[in-house]
């Protein structure tokens, strides 16, 4: 007897019962279409050609909370340049995310995520999780929990077409 | 002659606030108390717990989520349950409902692995509450970064909601 089927149906329990792969270096990122908290139309691919960093955070999060002036002033900075920064809410409760955002307001747009968005990212388990997609979509750089800054912004500016 | 001055100490004063937040049945953040509070005796690796859920001695322990919903539902470990997120007062509620009928002895696991443990708004809470609430048994998994790279990416059993 051959021992195939016996693979696929471990594999595809694994698939039902286990948690989803984490997207990788060299991954396409899943396209999303989703509303930002401004009640503007999000796409992921509508942003082909840019750098998108793409940051999972919760206001819960204290190292959210740290890096998110950060990505708005690089926003505001290397936006010209090509980057878009956009944030990806894993608040159980949209209410204390909105609240946060009155508090703390962004530059970069802002979307909710929940456990089944997070999926088609291979799973969102801890946060800040952030990936650094190029300009054809595909996952150039991933950085989960407390990220070194410096080096992360050191990488945005390699990753960007050089200043005119 | 002087008044005595009350004595309250850290924990009780914390104590307080907990219990002020649970009264008014508040949705809104507690001042968080860092999960490094938590006695290190109390601390169980994932290694550890992942060696007991494959010999079958971790099958009389009540393993509770006390973290976010958004992250219990991707991944978690097999039978443990969802108890609202410690950094709470609807939260804590949620914890404090569901031992209302579990024997003060007995043994408990709660754990989150939400984001890194020093920075982790919810052990603490939760662990405290349950200690508060007389249990004796309390144990705290200690995950460092989150659950995903001390847990999942590490092959231990998960389950993720229905």
């Amino acid at each position: 007897m051959t021992r195939r089927p016996l693979f696929i149906a471990a594999a595809a329990l694994s698939l039902l019962c286990g948690a989803a792969q984490a997207m990788k270096v060299g991954d396409t990122a899943p396209d999303f279409t989703r509303t930002d908290v401004a009640g503007k139309q999000v796409q992921l691919s509508k942003y082909r050609g840019q750098l998108v960093l793409l940051n999972f955070w919760a206001s819960w999060c204290a190292p959210c909370r740290e890096e998110m002036p950060l990505f708005s002033k690089w926003q505001r900075e290397l936006g010209p340049r090509g980057l878009q920064v956009i944030g990806i809410s894993m608040d159980d409760d949209a209410a204390e995310m909105k609240k946060f955002l009155a508090e703390f307001p962004v530059t970069y747009p802002i979307v909710t995520g929940d456990a089944k968005f997070a999926e088609h990212f291979g799973g969102v388990l801890g946060v800040p999780l952030s990936y650094l997609i190029d300009a054809r979509g595909r996952v150039v750089a991933r950085y989960q929990g407390e990220v070194d800054l410096p080096k992360l912004e050191a990488k945005v500016k390699e990753l960007l077409p050089p200043r005119r | 002659m002087k008044a005595p001055i009350a004595v309250v100490s850290r924990r009780s004063f914390a104590t307080l606030i907990v219990a002020g937040a649970a009264a008014l049945g508040g949705r809104f953040s507690l001042a968080a108390q860092p999960a490094s509070s938590i006695p290190r005796e109390k601390l169980v690796q994932p290694a550890q717990w992942a060696s007991k859920l494959k010999d079958g001695s971790a099958s009389g322990t009540l393993v509770l989520h006390v973290g976010f919903k958004t992250m219990f539902d991707q991944a978690h470990i097999p039978g443990s349950e969802y108890a609202g997120p410690g950094n709470t007062g609807a939260g804590l509620q949620v914890l404090r409902d569901r031992v209302a009928s579990v024997a003060k002895d007995s043994s408990i696991l709660i754990y989150c692995g939400c984001c890194p443990w020093v920075r982790c708004p919810n052990m603490a809470g939760a662990h405290d509450a349950l200690v508060e609430l007389g249990f004796t048994n309390v144990k705290a998994l200690f995950i460092e970064e989150n659950f995903g790279k001390n847990w999942v990416d590490l092959g231990y059993p998960t389950a993720k909601a229905q």
